[in-house]
């Protein structure tokens, strides 16, 4: 093979000459010097394995979440709009149920009355809306995806009513720069920007899959947006406020990001 | 002169760092749905569906802790490997990375020296040809790497890329595999480095380095001739440079 880098040192007839010796001098003091190496590295890993990293990092991590909202907040455009995979199935059966309490929760009329949706915060008119005002309200249909934030993803038609046009039926402020969405599932609720909130595909959801919702789909109305992590999405819904500023939620005060954007 | 340049050093073991957190917090994500098929539907390409990577090999501690180092790590790995590459093209060091014309020959002799089938050292510059191949990659696959995490971090938002890249399901294990073949570069490297060149760590870290000990002048293969012999310094020190 012709030598290819002709600046390169010639190695010398010293050099070559005493290669033979230097593997058998290597013995000992090269498993000493593997050992001592994998040994740190092995510690260093054991002490940072399965662990939450230094708690001096949390600020840090804090200032990072900030600035991503700031980066997901100029990327959401009303436009971009989620069209699942023609090939994709709809999940059906197979779409996960998920809630907080200890039991599915389940709108217990007699002692509870009839389920309403509260509408109120910064609006003109606030609003107490039945399931038959929802679907009297102009209905919209997508099919849609799900995005959990554990990584999977799920297909299911929602029907509902735009949050946006239930906005504008109440009334809200330009100073509502926030929603927040309440449940009957124990303390669960979830805020979101306004932005978000006002996206087309943002829905009072009452039926999935071409059924009225069922118990462990969230009935009798959830909000459904693919633009938030499903954790964002508030099931069992009851309220609906809008705010001058952020509400927290049932996840995002547990660490999981408040933005959740998708 | 230093082998490597300040830049190339510190960028390296920033990298080191970001992206062990990456991969760490990236597989604890990945265990809260080990998973790639979308619900009730099937997935071709995953044999080990519902088998959750050993915690021990995971960092972030939870889901919610994962994701934020995840997510807080990403601008550091974009940053610093925005800075590694506009130094080496900017400062020419990209020369000793990019594959040269017989690169693919190059690398057969320097496996057929290792398999002992060829005795000498193939000549070298700075790196030898398999080097080259594993350098240049690197970047390659960390940019992949980029994209793909970008597509499954945005899919509305983003979802042009995503449908590039055949939908979330996809793009997610694009993402994975781009960090397999990271997670083997990296383990391959640092075995090279300790077995064949451990004279090149200090290089790697004050910039100095030994010619006189390079693997060539050693004509070191895999853990053969790791240590110089007291004869290969000359006497009158005309073998160092
Ligand atoms: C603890 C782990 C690591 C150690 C001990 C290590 C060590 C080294 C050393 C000593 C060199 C210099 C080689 C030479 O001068 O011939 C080097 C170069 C390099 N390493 Fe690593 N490395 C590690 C991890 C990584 C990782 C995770 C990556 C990226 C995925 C990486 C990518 C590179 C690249 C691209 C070069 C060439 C740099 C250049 O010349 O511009 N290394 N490494």
């Amino acid at each position: 093979m012709a030598p290819r880098d002709t600046d390169h040192p010639p190695v010398t007839r010293a050099m070559r000459a005493t290669r033979g010796h230097a593997a058998e001098q290597a013995g000992i003091d090269r498993r000493r010097f593997l050992a001592a190496a994998s040994g740190t590295f092995g510690a260093l890993l054991l002490a940072a394995c399965n662990s939450e990293g230094p708690k001096s990092a949390q600020s840090l991590l804090e200032f990072a979440e900030a600035k991503n909202e700031t980066v997901e907040r100029a990327l959401l455009r009303h436009t971009s709009m989620d069209v699942p995979r023609a090939s994709a199935k709809i999940a059906g059966q197979h779409f996960p149920a998920y809630y907080v309490s200890d039991s599915v929760p389940i709108w217990d009329e007699s002692t509870r009355g009839l389920w309403r949706l509260k509408v109120d915060g910064m609006v003109k008119r606030p609003l107490e809306l039945s399931l038959a005002d929802l679907a009297s309200l102009p209905r919209i249909g997508y099919r849609l995806d799900h995005f959990c934030v554990e990584g999977w993803t799920a297909v299911a038609t929602r029907t509902g009513v735009r949050l946006a046009d239930i906005a504008k039926l109440a009334g809200a402020q330009p100073g509502a720069q926030y929603v927040d969405f309440a449940s009957f599932d124990d303390d669960y609720h979830e805020s979101w920007d306004i932005d978000s909130a006002m996206h087309p595909q943002t829905l009072v959801v009452y039926a999935q899959d071409g059924h009225y919702l069922n118990p462990s789909w969230g009935a009798p109305a959830r909000i459904y947006s693919p633009v938030k992590l499903g954790y964002k999405n508030t099931k069992y819904l009851t309220r609906i406020s809008f705010l001058p500023a952020r509400n927290g939620g049932y996840w995002s005060d547990r660490g999981y990001e408040w933005y959740g954007g998708v | 002169m230093k082998r490597h340049h300040a830049v190339v050093r510190i960028t390296h073991w920033v990298n080191v760092v970001a992206l062990t957190i990456m991969v760490g917090s990236g597989l604890r994500i990945f265990n809260a749905y080990p998973a790639f098929a979308r619900k009730g539907g099937t997935f071709c390409c995953y044999p080990f569906a519902g088998r959750a990577i050993p915690a021990n090999l995971t960092f972030g501690g939870w889901l919610a802790g994962a994701r934020n180092w995840h997510f807080a790590m990403m601008w550091v790995l974009v940053a610093n490997g925005l800075v590694y590459l506009a130094f080496i093209y900017l400062h020419g060091e990209w020369r000793d990375l990019v594959p040269r014309r017989g690169v693919f020959h190059d690398s057969w002799q320097m496996v057929r020296f290792y398999v002992t089938a060829r005795k000498d050292h193939p000549r070298q510059g700075k790196h030898n040809a398999l080097q080259r191949m594993a350098y240049f990659s690197m970047p390659l696959v960390g940019i992949l790497a980029v994209i793909t995490g970008l597509a499954i971090w945005k899919p509305v938002e983003l979802s042009p890329l995503t449908n590039l890249l055949g939908g979330y399901v996809w793009a997610r294990y694009w993402h994975f595999l781009a960090m397999v073949l990271l997670v083997v570069l990296t383990i391959g490297h640092i075995f090279m480095v300790f077995t064949v060149d451990p004279y090149s760590i200090p290089s790697m870290i004050t910039g100095r380095y030994r010619e006189d000990l390079s693997p060539e002048a050693r004509n070191a293969r895999p853990l053969v001739h790791l240590l110089p012999s007291s004869a290969t310094k000359a006497p009158d020190g005309s073998a160092r440079h």
